[in-house]
């Protein structure tokens, strides 16, 4: 394998882990705020929680897609169109949502604040679900011809994987939300959600399990057995540091799970980037799906300039914003008095 | 919904190309309504808050305020609708993503890696570091932010610009590759779009801010605050309890002027960069340039309008009836003689070049084989070229009489005229996605257009008819077209119903501190003893 495809599917990789890593809590949080959350108050707070965070964690997004158009133009092509409807529903999730939290307090109204509320929680679930799916599919194949284009209507995709996927990243971003709102949240707030946590984290984390599994054994290396166990080890670790009340290495314990997650799920399709259902022969690997070796050269340099960076920065507003949010200690929303 | 997909797919007389088509055209020109708002208001906002660094003047931190509040409530739709630029080139158009990809995916990578990380992550330290970061260091994370939506546009317009103007590439294959990625940053059709949208941009923001401050000096004068002596010297009312003090009047008063100007010298930079870049579209894009004049025959005046039917596609329909004498010939070539080609003889061009008809490949779907049609849409790019001009030259014109009018410090108290100041906002607005549809709709049948320069890269280009997904479904098409359009719609009617809302309720919209019966807590578990340094200036 060369090395220079090898790389960017190492990139796109990263990409869509931290991608999940950093937007999986806010997602998470968004379905919260209509799931758990009892008064206008604690909406607020978890709110704020992701407030100056959401959009530059949503960027990772935006960047995997445009790696994947950059570096394997093919896999790129291929899977979103594919994909056509499920990312559909992912983008008009993530529009009603970017809207909805720019604009929710914004009017001082209970009926306004319910719209938004439940556009956050339902665009929060969709997308969640929909990058799950795209995700799951991506790893256990697409009927896709010898021209990457999809064989069958509309809904050809549309699998068992593609539910297991979509809920397996549904519930890690629940399970994921609750471990950070440990993190940034006060009182009464904070020891709920880490009894949710506690709860619900061995479930919850199961059909993320189940995928990783499922990849593992159909293509598996010695290396994903070790990734695999170490992705339950976090599991483990983040339950119980949670039952310690050591928040922050059960977070860490989150972290760790995802990683292991995510790598056990790639290192097993790698070299292959889209599996065909119909014929082996039409498999999308990062060797006849990738951009040529000079515009891999141009956008590693790119790469190693710009994710450092970013990851500088970005790690810096977290440390600005690291304070708890506590519902005593947010301002009032800045809605408008007509003159 | 199954069901109503298979329905469209067998029953819908549209093709799947032409729903592509008015999807890319709808998100993409509404997407564009809310980028040179963000673009031109977001360095008026820097400046403003630096002038506020600089002086510790109170208007100028009312003005960041006030200017900054409408700049996010108009941002959020842009990045909500930026989102969907990046995913379709994949979803709908995965052929041309395949073709170009070696090229144009860099442009949208570094796009996100360099600018959008940057802007997204700064400015959101700035809507909640207000207080909390030190002055400097918050002024700086706006000027990130700002800098970084500029450096965006730049490498957005490095992809549309090598879709004008293919360079950097070698046809391998039949796929253009890449081999030099300076040849594409530094395309001369980028070089001058680039300062040409910025200019754009900036003009947009100098008629949002003439406009609305237009209304609140209107405003103060309609309830009395403000009064006008025999002698035009303007007496300034001071009402503290709703924040509409003296200073009040300063934020209205230099907010309009800075509008005004940043209108005019805008226009100029419009103008000059547009005469640069029509010059290298006469050459590089003949067939375009010849189609915004509507112009059969070869000539050299300018129509200022012509009569006759320019939608019929036949020559013949099209008369000129006021032409300028000499004026294209300057725009192309910049002397009053020259002969610019029509379409006529540049017809036969493109067909010996590029054929007559597209070839028998499954890749063109139900229009393999058919005729070319090498003209472009005649009435949408004549008028289009035509509604970006005067919408522009209208917007500077305006500027300047509005500067003229307010150089004693105050507005008439016409109600016409505060409406045709507030209206004139959308005229900006206008001349962008006049632009932006006629060099697009003038680049068909075009979605790669071919570089005709002799030293330039043989058959790098690519009809629009071969770029669309072949694997989407007419059904898939349709409902994304009409889910997109229906959201837009609402997203449109919810976001100018809120900056209307915060217009009307001034700078206290954006400082409720203002006012004096704020308490500035939430309701529910206000207290004042708490540590100042813990609670946020600012909270959704």
């Amino acid at each position: 394998m060369e090395f220079l495809p090898t790389l960017w599917f190492v990139i796109i990789a990263y990409l869509w882990t931290g991608y999940l890593m950093l937007e999986g809590f806010d997602l998470g949080v968004g379905m919260l705020m209509k799931l758990t959350a009892r008064s206008n108050q604690e909406r607020r707070v978890l709110l704020n929680t992701v407030g100056p965070v959401w959009d530059g964690n949503e960027v990772w997004l935006i960047t995997a897609g445009a790696a994947t158009f950059a570096a394997f133009p093919l896999w790129y092509a291929s899977l979103f169109s594919t994909l056509y409807l499920p990312l559909l529903l992912v983008l008009v999730g993530l529009i009603f949502r970017a809207v909805a939290f720019e604009y929710r307090g914004k009017v001082d109204s209970d009926s306004w604040r319910n719209r938004w509320d439940w556009a956050i929680a339902l665009g929060s679930f969709v997308s969640a679900f929909g990058v799950g799916a795209t995700l799951a599919l991506t790893t256990t194949g697409l009927p896709i011809n010898a021209n990457g284009d999809r064989e069958g209507g509309a809904f050809a995709w549309l699998n068992g994987y593609a539910l297991l996927g979509g809920s397996a990243v549904v519930l890690f971003c629940l399970i994921h939300a609750s471990a950070f709102l440990v993190l940034k949240t006060d009182g009464d707030i904070r020891a709920r959600y880490r009894g949710l946590l506690l709860q619900y984290l061995p479930v919850g984390l199961l059909p993320m399990g189940g995928w990783a599994i499922t990849v593992h054994l159909s293509g598996g290396k010695p290396l994903t057995w070790l990734t695999l166990a170490i992705a339950v080890a976090g599991a483990i670790f983040a339950w119980v540091m949670a039952a310690r009340e050591r928040d922050g290495l059960s977070f860490l314990g989150m972290a760790v799970f995802l990683t292991a997650g995510t790598t056990t799920i790639f290192t097993s399709i790698f070299p292959v980037v889209l599996p065909s259902t119909l014929d082996p022969a039409f498999n999308l690997t990062a060797a006849n799906a990738s951009s040529s070796d000079y515009t891999l050269s141009v956008m590693s340099v790119v790469g190693l300039i710009g994710l450092p960076a970013v990851l500088l920065y970005q790690g810096w507003t977290y440390w600005v914003f690291r304070q708890r949010v506590r519902g005593d200690r947010i301002p009032q929303a800045h809605s408008v008095t007509i003159q | 919904m199954y069901f109503l997909l298979r329905r469209l797919d067998e029953g819908l007389l549209m093709e799947a190309l032409e729903l592509a088509r008015w999807q890319f055209g709808i998100t993409t020109v509404y997407h564009f309504l809310m980028v040179p708002l963000t673009i031109g208001l977001g360095l008026v906002v820097a400046i403003m808050q630096t002038m506020w660094v600089r002086t510790g003047k109170a208007q100028y931190l009312r003005m960041t305020k006030f200017w900054g509040k409408l700049f996010l409530i108009n941002f959020i739709v842009g990045v909500a609708t930026g989102l969907v630029q990046e995913f379709q080139f994949g979803m709908a158009w995965s052929e041309y993503s395949r073709f170009v990809g070696d090229v144009f995916g860099a442009p949208l990578a570094m796009e996100s890696l360099l600018a959008f990380f940057v802007e997204s992550i700064f400015l959101g330290l700035w809507i909640f570091g207000w207080d909390r970061l030190p002055k400097k260091l918050h002024l700086a994370t706006i000027w990130a932010a700002s800098s970084a939506s500029i450096m965006s546009a730049y490498f957005i317009l490095a992809a549309n610009s090598w879709m004008q103007h293919p360079v950097g590439v070698e046809m391998i294959e039949g796929r253009p590759v890449l081999v030099d990625i300076w040849a594409v940053l530094t395309n001369n059709t980028l070089l001058v779009a680039f300062p040409h949208t910025i200019f754009g941009a900036f003009s947009v923001s100098g008629g949002f801010l003439l406009g609305i401050s237009w209304y609140h000096l209107w405003k103060r004068r309609r309830d009395g605050i403000d009064t006008v002596e025999a002698d035009g010297k303007v007496l300034v009312g001071d009402v503290e309890s709703t924040g509409r003090d003296r200073t009040d009047y300063q934020v209205w008063l230099q907010s309009l002027r800075i509008g005004a100007v940043i209108a005019i010298f805008s226009f100029a930079g419009v103008a000059v960069t547009g005469d640069l870049q029509a010059k290298l579209m006469f050459e590089q894009q003949p067939m375009k340039m010849a189609a915004a004049e509507a112009a059969c025959h070869d000539g050299t005046g300018f129509s200022v309008l012509s009569l006759g039917n320019p939608g019929s596609q036949d020559c013949d329909d099209i008369v000129a009836v006021v032409e300028v004498p000499g004026m294209l010939s300057f725009m192309a070539n910049g002397d009053f003689n020259t002969e610019v080609k029509g379409v006529n003889s540049l017809l036969p061009e493109y067909q010996e070049k590029f054929g007559t008809n597209l070839p028998d490949d499954p890749i063109y779907g139900e229009r393999a084989g058919s005729e070319i049609d090498y003209v472009p849409v005649m009435e949408v790019t004549y008028w289009g070229f035509r509604i970006m001009i005067t919408f522009g030259v209208l917007a500077a014109c305006a500027a300047a009489v509005a500067l003229l009018i307010v150089r004693k410090g105050a507005v008439p108290e016409s109600k016409w005229l505060m409406r045709l100041a507030v209206f004139g906002i959308l005229a900006p607005f206008g001349a962008n996605a006049a632009g932006w549809i006629f060099t697009e709709m003038g680049r068909q049948p075009f979605v790669v257009a071919p570089n005709p320069d002799p030293n330039g890269i043989d058959n790098v280009f690519m009809f629009t008819a071969a770029a669309v997904s072949p694997g989407v479904s007419v059904g898939e098409l349709a409902a994304s077209l009409i889910t997109f359009t229906a959201i837009y719609g609402i997203l449109l009617v919810v976001e100018v119903r809120m900056l209307f809302t915060y217009v009307r309720g001034g700078v206290p919209s954006a400082m409720p501190e203002l006012l004096h019966n704020h308490n500035g807590r939430d309701d529910d578990g206000a207290s004042d003893g708490k540590d100042e340094g813990d609670v946020l200036a600012f909270a959704y």
